[in-house]
């Protein structure tokens, strides 16, 4: 709904905080989508997240979403399709040149983004074109999905070489494998001194 | 062909660029050596005759230092960039190949971008393209498959690093000056400099503007470019073009998308007897000022089906001055 859509801009900080935290929860439950299977849990989410997309933002599930990077004003809503910035043809008053009584999406995105912690920097980011094969699927799922390997990664690289030589027994019996770098607590905080 | 069109000859083939430049261009060399730079753009025909498109050139080859080819300007049918490049070039001509967004998709584009380059084109200018709205068939899907940031940093990509944006390998990277457009003189003005701050970083190399006629504007613009020092970064080069008449500029504000002109210039054409002088005067005026802007490196003269008229504008301002002109008779 396109007033929706505007208040959406306007309250752009509020909802990139919303963002993070709902981010932040779905990189939690990554172990339980894994069990479940990332591809039997797609459907069900891309459903959630294009009714409520749809109603805030009047998403286009283009399946790579980029709102945090373009003031919580949908890209996919330009008449070109423009993913880095306005066209050289907004009218006065900064309406759309395609469709005159329809906001520049992207005079809008600049407003959101100015109003947003980290979204004044991340819109001057370039962004590559829209991949037409991920239409329809679900970005959360993916960004959240791919938050969650690179963590997993990071934390597997901080690991001792025996950790990375018993990997299986890790998986089995976490406490009784002394194979992490154990987060700080009183016992080694005392060892380090 | 007479021997006017062979003044500027390009190398067609594959002969490494010189340190410290990107392509053969022409444009590139008097940018970089620090001249005032001088580009004009070819309205092209709606015919299959090269001699259209030879007739047109002539008078802006004589001032210009590149043509520029547009591609379906105003999402009007026209014979195509690519076409108009391949005969200049033969010709001995320096064209500016227009790249638009809105006709052709990522396959096509980036084909067509290897072809002009092994044709001898060393420019391109990347364009997002007016809405097919605009134009003679509206009808038209609009294809929008890149965005002109995109589109430039895909062809940098090609360049330097041989590889089409799948990641297959060119055997012989395309030698381009990568140019993008710029419109300081409409919303959102605040923005504007960021917005070429991310051509820049996407890969812009020469910035054409859209026509400028409101010069107060235009330097608020040009300040805060320079405050975020992009003009050492990137060659700018503003747009003028003159004006036919009072109702042609109103035309032009209310039918051409991103067209700004003030009402004063406009108030000033009706008052006077010819306007298509005064047009060319107000032109000469605005190159002149823009001159002494700093941090603009160059003027690019659009003349809407009046190419017979830039060079009598260009010399007349005296955007070449300091350049040695001999005219053996
Ligand atoms: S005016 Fe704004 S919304 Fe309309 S096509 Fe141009 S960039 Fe897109």
């Amino acid at each position: 709904m396109y007033r929706l859509r505007l208040f959406a801009i306007r309250h752009a900080r509020t909802f990139e905080w919303i963002y993070k935290y709902v981010e932040r929860g779905m990189v939690a439950m990554d172990p339980l989508f894994a069990k479940i299977g990332y591809n039997r849990v797609e459907r069900p989410i891309a459903l959630v997240e294009k009714g409520v997309k749809t109603l805030l933002f009047d998403c286009k599930m283009c399946g790579q979403c980029v709102l945090s990077s373009t003031g919580m004003s949908c890209p996919m809503n330009c008449p070109k399709q423009l993913r880095n910035g306005p066209c050289g043809g907004v009218r006065p008053g900064e309406f759309c040149e395609v469709k005159p009584d329809m906001k520049c999406v992207w005079a809008l995105a600049w407003d959101g983004a100015s109003r947003m912690r980290h979204g004044g920097d991340k819109i001057k980011e370039v962004l590559p074109p829209v991949e037409h094969t991920l239409k329809g699927s679900s970005s959360w799922l993916r960004v959240s999905r791919e938050i969650a390997a690179q963590e997993r990664d990071a934390m597997d690289a901080a690991r001792e070489t025996l950790a990375q030589a018993f990997p299986e027994a890790r998986e089995n019996e976490p406490s009784a494998a002394p194979l992490a770098a154990e987060p700080p607590n009183a016992v080694n905080q005392e060892l380090k001194k | 062909m007479s021997d006017a069109h062979r003044s500027e000859v390009e190398p067609i083939g594959y002969v490494p660029v010189p340190e410290g430049y990107v392509s053969h261009s022409r444009l590139e060399r008097v940018l970089r050596s620090g001249r005032f730079a001088v580009t004009a753009e070819l309205n092209p025909p709606d015919s299959a005759d090269p001699e259209d498109v030879f007739q047109a050139a002539q008078p802006l080859g004589e001032v210009a230092d590149a043509i520029n080819a547009t591609d379906a300007s105003g999402a009007n049918c026209h014979m195509s960039s690519i076409g108009i490049c391949a005969l200049l070039t033969r010709a001995g001509y320096s064209p500016v190949y227009q790249i638009s967004c809105r006709d052709r998709n990522r396959i096509a584009i980036q084909g067509d971008v290897l072809g002009a380059a092994a044709l001898g084109v060393s420019n391109v200018l990347c364009l997002t393209g007016d809405g097919v709205g605009v134009g003679d068939q509206p009808g038209a899907k609009p294809v929008f498959d890149f965005d002109s940031l995109t589109l430039l940093r895909t062809i940098r990509t090609m360049r330097d690093q041989g590889k089409f944006l799948s990641g297959r390998k060119i055997t012989r990277p395309p030698q381009l000056f990568l140019g993008a457009a710029e419109n300081p003189c409409i919303p959102p003005y605040d923005w504007r400099p960021d917005r070429l701050a991310k051509k820049v970083e996407a890969g812009a190399e020469y910035i054409q503007t859209n026509y400028i006629y409101d010069i107060p504007l235009f330097e608020k613009f040009m300040a805060r470019v320079r405050d975020a020092g992009l003009d050492k970064k990137v060659f700018i080069i503003a747009g003028v073009g003159p004006i036919a008449s009072a109702r042609a500029a109103r035309w032009m504000r209310s039918n051409v998308p991103g067209i700004h002109i003030p009402d004063p210039v406009i108030e000033r054409m009706e008052k006077v007897e010819k306007p298509a002088e005064e047009g060319k005067k107000i032109c000469i005026e605005l190159i002149q000022q823009i001159r002494d802007i700093a941090g603009v490196s160059g003027v690019h003269v659009m003349a809407y089906r009046r190419e017979h008229v830039v060079s009598d504008i260009i010399l007349e301002s005296g955007a070449l001055k300091g350049r040695k002109r001999a005219r053996p008779s």
